[in-house]
């Protein structure tokens, strides 16, 4: 029997679940995906709000706020790269300018601290790709950027070091409400908890009718992204934002804290919670959005595109409350922009509803709040690399050339507490893949490694867990007997077609 | 800190031959840093054949080629660095190089050769809407996989972009028992060698689609299948002729890139067309002693010319060290109309290697017949009927030494296409 039981591995879940790790209580996450962070926090803006966005009185806007300010210190206790560079609300004519002084004020009466009117001029030096035609600009001293994937991940080691459990591939298909708690059945069997913590994200509206918890609903909206080579991170020093709209806080152009710059997203509400697709309607609609604030797109930089889906209730704020019908769960849902700011405030806020559900919560004395050393070889210098490539030669071994990724870091990424287990794993706990040349280079590598590492099959190695194996087969294993002359004829014919003066390609 | 002559950045084929090259113009201490395991680069999974034809009158294999070269490179002291990783270079060359054996090395050479070949563009690069599922892979990492993993990374596979190693792959696939349902173009003709399409695509019967492109992945785990359409003259699809097409495999072959990372570290100047640095007539680059050659210099075809231009490269690297002068630019190389670029950007008449000078050059579109106009300010220099050009298919022109001293000012290279209007 377990104390809590956390759905979704998730910002929030994984948020939630180190916060719970500090407590003397036995705790586990049910995630349908083969990793944490495989539905909306791998992909989003990665902006940790400054919180003027919201509507006082809000749990977005009290979340935001709240979680603003506890961001950097957990990224620094959890070794994840955090940049404070401030937002920019530009607006490009009076009607927007108006915009801003809603807004400065709206996030004054949020509690935001470090919000200021910037006139043309100063704008222009702080951002000088920025279109000329931008009048005035909201600057957020407070607001930041982080990976948003590397943070849930550390969440989720940290959690696991304290003796969170994990359980992956295990999607909830039925929640069972007893007297003494709840019986959750996943495809790898029944998990017994007293208390159900459901931070499904898109699916959690489901999760909470499963349960004949309250009812609500939750619409995928859809945002799309392009994402730039590193040779243009000097396109804009801080996240960038439009002048909002009522659907959106719009179009950005954004650093990320690894070093890229990207254009999106834009905001449509579809029915499929699994399709994050990219389409072409999309694509051209945040190249002319990103264009609105920096009319110079290295558009020829583009390195990937990718599509995210914010989780959207009917309710249109964060939904954090203990089910009045079912006792003993909780709903966490509708955690949109700026949810991922938020995590920090929510997983404090679950706590308190806990306390006051009746949860005794004792602090254990061994909770380590750090987890084990990351070592990011491209940032370090060469006295470093020196250094650690005579204490492990594997070190010296670089894998990623796009991004300078050493086979250690690999073989690290896969041996850490819930580790990779597939090509996506690895990606997102190292970048090994995430440069320019997209693993053209290194993906057979990586999965060399991943086999070793494993001991398994090369074939049995996937992008993102299973249904997507990279490799179909084996050397001659399509050639059907009796088909080996087959082409014989064809080769024939090629030696005869030869004509000589010109020599092949590669 | 290592004191060499000459560094030579890559171990494929350009390279090797460069080494090779250096080793016998008398340099000394020359040293190849490669970052692969072992040497031939590129070349090592390209295991067909064809390779060779200009430079040894015969017709090799990839690893053959480079064989040749491995072998020959034994007994000339070049020293090489297997396994090792130039991670920064500065313009007055110093190199800083890591691997597992030493470390993070330190180099500084009195010339550097530039030779880390290219990579593949990728579907990012190309906005192909659609799933990020498993089974996208470009042409040459899916020749990896099968060449040398052993391992078939597609069953049922569609190939979009006619690019040679596309059609390499698309023989090689079915060979191996995988089925190639056809090639996609989205330009009116092809983009790999002629050769290569009639004995790739046409003996196999594998469709070539041309003005054809993917304009939706499916497949939220593994490709299930592309959509493709028609696209119209301005290369925009053409939605009432999409079509779905099954297959779990979608292969790129839609182009090459000079890996030019380490060559923006120097400082030197780009050519916007080739992407890659521009170059006299010895490969040096705007930054004194630094010298470029093969693909990381320009996207070749034939592997032989990637050959002849880093020995050209070697001889500019000795006289550089023989005579430690400058990177003289002189006459300034330009591209005119009908022409995508030319190389050498620069020719100074007086360090010529010899008492002629190749230009190499490709045309911005496929011409049946076509004039070249060689311009300086003072009148034509040379002119010459070419037929059956096409971008993928590099011109070479010989220039006399005598020529190139009467141009005066620049040397402008026209393509005029005969038979049409200008």
């Amino acid at each position: 029997m377990y104390d809590v039981v956390v759905i979704g591995g998730g910002v929030t879940g994984c948020m939630i679940a180190r916060e719970l790790s500090r407590y003397d209580i036995r705790v586990i996450l049910l995630e349908k995906e083969e990793d944490v962070a495989c539905g909306t926090s791998k992909a989003n803006s990665a902006v940790i709000h400054a919180g003027f966005d919201a509507k006082p009185g809000t749990w977005k806007a009290k979340m935001n706020v709240r979680g603003n300010a506890l961001f950097p210190g957990i990224c620094a206790e959890l070794d994840v790269p955090y940049k404070n560079n401030g937002s920019l609300v530009v607006a490009v004519d009076e009607g927007e300018i108006k915009v801003l002084d809603k807004l400065m004020n709206q996030g004054k009466e949020n509690g935001v601290p470090g919000l200021k009117i910037i006139g043309h001029d100063e704008l222009m030096k702080m951002e000088p790709n920025l279109n000329p035609a931008a009048k005035a600009a909201l600057y957020a001293s407070t607001a930041g950027i982080v990976c948003p994937y590397e943070f849930t991940v550390a969440l989720a080691e940290n959690a696991a070091q304290n003796d969170v459990e994990f359980r992956f591939n295990s999607p909830v298909m039925e929640i069972m409400v007893q007297n003494d708690g709840f019986i959750i059945k996943t495809p790898h069997g029944a998990v017994k908890a007293r208390f159900v913590i459901n931070a499904a994200g898109l699916f959690s509206d489901e999760i909470s009718k499963m349960a004949g918890a309250e009812e609500y609903t939750i619409t995928p909206r859809k945002g799309e992204y392009l994402i730039f080579d590193k040779n243009f991170g000097h396109l804009v020093k801080r996240v960038i934002f439009p002048t909002p709209s009522e659907k959106s806080k719009g179009i950005l152009v954004c650093p990320t804290v690894d070093g890229n710059v990207f254009i999106g997203p834009n905001s449509n509400d579809i029915k499929d919670k699994t399709d994050v697709g990219v389409t072409r309607e999309g694509i051209e609609e945040i190249i002319e959005g990103g264009k609105k604030l920096v009319p110079h797109l290295p558009l020829s930089g583009v390195i990937t595109s990718f599509a995210g889906l914010r989780a959207v209730s009917n309710t249109n704020d964060f939904i954090i409350e203990a089910s009045r019908k079912v006792k003993g769960f909780v709903n966490v849902g509708g955690i949109q922009s700026p949810g991922l700011t938020s995590a920090p405030a929510i997983a404090e806020t679950v706590i308190e509803i806990l306390k006051e559900e009746g949860m005794d919560l004792i602090e254990k004395p061994g909770f380590v709040p750090t987890r084990p050393r990351k070592y990011r070889f491209r940032e370090m210098d060469n006295a470093m690399r020196q250094k650690l490539i005579e204490e492990n030669p594997a070190f010296g071994h670089v894998i990623c050339r796009c991004e300078t990724v050493t086979e250690a870091e690999i073989v690290d990424a896969i041996k850490r507490p819930l580790g990779a287990k597939s090509l996506d794993g690895v990606k997102r706990r190292t970048r090994a893949g995430m440069g320019r040349c997209q693993g053209g280079f290194c993906s057979s590598r990586v999965l060399s490694i991943l086999a070793r590492e494993l001991k398994l099959d090369p074939r049995q190695i996937t992008k993102c867990g299973p249904g997507s194996e990279i490799l179909k087969g084996g050397y001659k294993e399509f050639i059907a007997e009796g088909d080996e002359n087959k082409f014989l004829n064809a080769q024939d014919v090629e030696s005869l077609s030869w004509k000589g003066g010109e020599a092949s390609v590669m | 800190m290592l004191c060499k002559d000459l560094v030579i950045i890559g171990g494929g084929p350009a390279g090797l031959a460069a080494a090779l090259e250096a080793a016998e113009q008398g340099v000394k201490d020359v040293m190849i840093v490669e970052r692969d395991s072992g040497l031939g680069g590129i070349l090592q999974q390209c295991i067909h054949n064809g390779f060779g034809l200009h430079v040894f009158k015969e017709e090799l294999t990839g690893p053959e080629y480079a064989q040749k070269f491995i072998d020959k490179l034994e007994n000339t002291g070049v020293e090489v660095l297997l396994d090792t990783m130039v991670i920064e270079i500065t313009p007055d060359k110093r190199i800083f190089a890591v691997n597992s054996r030493i470390g993070v090395l330190e180099i500084q050479s009195k010339a550097v050769i530039l030779a880390m070949g290219c990579r593949e563009r990728t579907r990012g690069a190309l906005n192909i809407p659609g799933f990020r599922p498993a089974g996208i892979f470009t042409a040459g990492t899916a020749q990896r996989y099968v060449n040398i993993e052993g391992y078939m990374p597609g069953k049922e596979i569609v190939i979009l972009g006619s690019g040679d190693i596309g059609l390499i792959m698309a023989r090689r696939f079915t060979l191996e028992g995988a089925k190639v349902k056809c090639v996609l173009e989205i330009m009116p003709y092809s983009n790999g060698l002629t050769r290569n399409v009639v004995q790739c695509l046409e003996d196999y019967g594998i469709p070539l689609r041309l003005s054809h492109t993917v304009i939706d992945i499916h497949g939220k785990k593994r490709v299930e299948g592309v959509t493709v359409a028609k696209v119209d003259e301005n290369l925009k699809p053409i939605l009432s002729t999409a079509e779905f097409i099954p297959c779990d495999t979608l292969l790129l072959s839609v182009g090459l890139i000079p890996e030019n990372e380490l060559t923006k570290m120097t400082g030197a100047d780009f050519d916007a067309s080739t992407q890659g640095p521009m170059v006299n007539q010895r490969m040096e680059t705007s930054c004194e002693g630094i010298f470029a050659c093969g693909n990381v210099l320009h996207v070749h075809d034939l592997v032989d010319f990637v050959t002849m231009e880093a020995r050209l490269a070697a001889r500019g690297a000795a006289q550089y060290l023989k005579e430690k002068d400058g990177s003289c630019r002189g006459t300034k190389v330009i591209a005119g109309e009908g022409l995508r670029y030319v190389l050498p950007h620069a020719v100074c008449v007086e360090k010529m290697l010899d008492e002629k000078l190749n230009f190499f050059m490709r045309s911005t579109r496929p011409m049946n017949k076509a004039k070249l106009v060689i311009e300086s300010e003072n009148g034509i220099v040379k002119t010459k009927m070419l037929s059956y050009l096409k971008p993928s298919e590099m011109i070479n022109i010989e220039l006399k030494k005598s020529e190139i001293e009467k141009a005066e000012g620049h040397l402008k290279f026209i393509l005029q296409e005969e038979g049409v209007l200008q």
